[in-house]
């Protein structure tokens, strides 16, 4: 059925490459034009060539030397691999104990993350602000970190909760009559079982932090803490246009890893994305 | 020993004593050890936190007596007390002592249980047994404590503060502690928003924009997804990873930074678009200083943004599609049109509908796309502390770090969380996930 070629097909051709070619143009360029900015000499906004004139590194030596860019970098990729590994390991557990065991409480707790997700999530903003003063974790990495590893828990726990009550029972039964402790039906039974979804939640709270501007905004004052976000915002908001250029080949830096990462783990993202759609 | 006429005598004298004092019930039932510990609970907390306790109470209903004092140069005299402070203190006794409660009935339960046990002849465990027996039990328990302990701070407490803020008159410029007293006002801050015309001016109109814009901007998206999916999945389209590739790029890129590059791609001076405008001998668009363009921007631009998610979920519906059900339909006389309405669509809708109600409620508080994008403005003389573009979050936003309107802030905070809640709850029972969700404890 695939290969047989039908009258109008060869029309439906044209017409879809050309709004294929169309499209890609209108997603591309808006990245074009900021390689275009990294990379070319010359330091503003105003363009009316689309080819480029001439290649430089100029901007990335300017963005080096003259911002704390690569204190940013070291920063945020602090922030990701913490709150990775932080998020991953609360979700995961709490996850585990919702879907295996029944115990007092278990239903109230559930509703209650599913109400908690619903709120704004800087509703708190003022109350997290004082508690981080309070212990002097303003201002402080670890103070982000803390952030949004609480704020990942009910969502991710739902999602993983829902992912556990689909896999089999009878393994984790089979093993508890061998005699299996809680530790090893946990590690060597679920976890093997649930590498997509687990992969997921690690991705997840791993791009978060290159995203988020809100708490760390909040959070980080001076401009040695700032995550990539504050950084490359505070270059185009403030003194506007002469900066475009560097905050050119700092985006180019940040996105580059991001997309790459972004487009090869696709598949689990997806999936995940449709699991938390089934479980609310 | 006594034959017992009433089978649940252990269970029930446990009980009671454990209800008088903690771990009573559990010598009471010969696990001395048990009971000693919780003993010793009890006496740590009723002698060493008893007064900060009464104390945190003290300060969470008064939010504070003593205001600050200061020479007539401005030097402190005297500290006072800081409203907030004692406020969020206030807040997280209440939840210790909530906690203390639970450990309470947990040992009010197992003295019952311990009782029960008894009851029925057997020998109750001795300590190291409980130990194993917890471990097994409490297993559930000791997973979930890193997760509750963390949630508890970092948003249970900080929601609870923020939703009593909306009760208290903290805000600028009057109202900021440590040099004032923040107090109690019950709903006046709620019936200023509906009574002053500044503010429900604002309100109403921030509220309009936001609803036409998260229905926009969940619709476009919506529709602009699925009609790439249907593309791709054409049979004439050859290569069609790559393709897919291609048009989910949006998707990957951080969305930090496109905003940030759209910011300045429609810069209504230097912006390439505008240059582009005039060198096709179109006028310029004044992008981010006139309302109308500055929301069809943020729509067009969120376009770009939002499609790739839905087609790449759509893309997925469409491959998994039966082939038999096309090829029944054509037997039918079904015609290309007719296939697409029944099959295609009704599935299409029927797996994607409960996204689609979080992509509203998602929309409802883009805050990333109205901030980053043109930070809510141009602004508009008729708001109090908000711009045209600001939807419910970024006038939130603004209240709170740019304005100091602490209590304003919580007001509205509220009405976006009722209406969010509504559209989830909503959305949840309709899907098949509550039903199946085994939810008896």
């Amino acid at each position: 059925m695939q290969t047989s070629t039908r009258p109008g097909d060869k029309l439906a051709a044209w017409v879809i490459y050309l709004i294929l070619i169309v499209t890609a143009i209108a997603v591309i360029y808006p990245l074009y034009w900021v390689v275009l900015g990294a990379l070319n000499p010359g330091s503003s906004l105003f363009r009316t060539s689309i080819l480029p004139t001439g290649l430089t590194l100029d901007h990335f030596r300017e963005l080096f030397n003259e911002t704390d860019y690569l204190i940013w970098y070291r920063n945020t990729l602090f922030v990701a691999v913490m709150n990775m590994i932080l998020s991953t390991v609360l979700v995961v557990t709490a996850a585990y104990a919702f879907s295996q065991f029944r115990f007092p409480g278990r239903k109230q707790t559930l509703m209650a993350m599913l109400v908690l997700q619903m709120f704004p999530s800087f509703m708190g903003m003022i109350a997290i602000y004082i508690l981080l003063l309070q212990i002097n974790l303003l201002d402080n990495l670890w103070g982000l970190i803390l952030v949004y590893a609480g704020g990942s828990i009910p969502f991710g726990a739902w999602l993983v909760k829902g992912y556990f009550d689909a896999q089999p029972r009878s393994l984790v039964e089979a093993a508890k009559i061998d005699g299996a402790s809680n530790f090893t039906i946990f590690f060597r039974v679920m976890m093997p079982l649930s590498v997509p979804i687990v992969t997921f939640v690690a991705v997840n709270n791993f791009i978060g932090p290159w995203m988020d501007f809100i708490f760390a905004r909040l959070v980080l004052r001076s401009s040695d803490k700032y995550t990539l976000a504050i950084g490359l915002f505070n270059m185009v908001t403030g003194r506007s246009n002469t900066d475009f250029t560097k905050f050119a080949a700092g985006a180019l830096l940040v996105s580059i890893p991001i997309a790459l990462l972004f487009l090869f783990l696709q598949r689990y993202i997806i999936e995940g994305l449709k699991a938390g759609a089934n479980k609310g | 020993m006594v034959v017992l006429l009433n089978g649940k005598v252990h269970a029930r004298a446990g009980a009671l004593l454990s209800l008088l004092f903690m771990g009573l019930g559990q010598i009471y039932n010969r696990q001395f050890v048990k009971g000693l510990l919780y003993a010793l609970l009890e006496l740590y907390v009723l002698i060493f936190w008893s007064k900060p306790f009464a104390e945190a109470m003290h300060g969470l209903i008064t939010l504070g007596d003593k205001v600050q004092q200061r020479s007539a140069r401005g030097t402190i005299i005297e500290q006072g007390d800081h409203s907030i402070i004692l406020m969020i203190t206030g807040i997280i006794f209440a939840l210790l002592f909530l906690l203390f409660i639970a450990v309470y009935a947990l040992n009010i339960r197992d003295a019952y249980k311990v009782g029960a046990m008894r009851d029925k002849g057997e020998k109750p465990r001795n300590f190291t047994a409980s130990i194993a027996h917890a471990w097994e039990q409490g297993f559930a328990y000791i997973l979930l404590t890193p997760s509750f302990v963390f949630a508890l701070f970092t948003i249970v407490l900080p929601l609870i503060f923020g939703i009593l803020i909306a009760f208290t008159n903290y805000s600028g410029p009057n109202h900021l502690p440590p040099k004032n007293l923040v107090d109690w006002v019950g709903f006046e801050t709620f019936t200023s928003l509906i009574q002053f015309r500044a503010w429900s001016n604002t309100f109403l109109g921030v509220l309009t924009w936001t609803i036409i814009w998260a229905v926009l901007a969940t619709f476009t998206t919506y529709f602009t997804g699925l009609f790439y999916a249907l593309l791709l999945n054409h049979r004439v389209v050859k290569f069609k990873k790559f393709w897919r590739t291609l048009l989910i790029l949006p998707w990957a890129v951080p969305g930090v930074i496109s905003l940030l590059i759209f910011r300045n791609m429609f810069n209504g001076e230097f912006g390439p678009i505008n240059q582009y405008l005039k060198m096709i001998g179109l006028q310029a668009i004044p992008w981010f200083s006139d309302p109308f363009w500055a929301k069809f921007a943020i729509v067009v631009v969120n376009i770009w943004f939002g499609f790739p998610y839905w087609m790449a979920l759509m893309s997925g519906v469409l491959t998994n599609i039966d082939k038999e059900l096309y090829e029944a339909a054509e037997i039918d006389g079904a015609g290309g049109f007719q296939r697409f309405r029944s099959i295609t669509l009704p599935l299409i809708l029927f797996s994607t509908a409960p996204l689609l109600i979080m992509s509203f409620a998602h929309n409802f508080n883009n805050f990333n796309m109205i901030y980053l994008f043109t930070s809510g403005g141009p602004a508009n003389p008729s708001y109090s502390y908000a711009g045209s573009t600001d939807i419910l979050i970024s006038w939130i936003y603004k209240l709170t770090l740019e304005q100091n309107k602490f209590n304003m802030a919580s007001v509205v905070s509220i009405f976006i969380f009722i209406v969010v809640a509504g559209f989830s709850i909503w959305n949840f029972r309709r899907t098949r996930a509550f039903k199946e969700e085994d939810m008896v404890a």
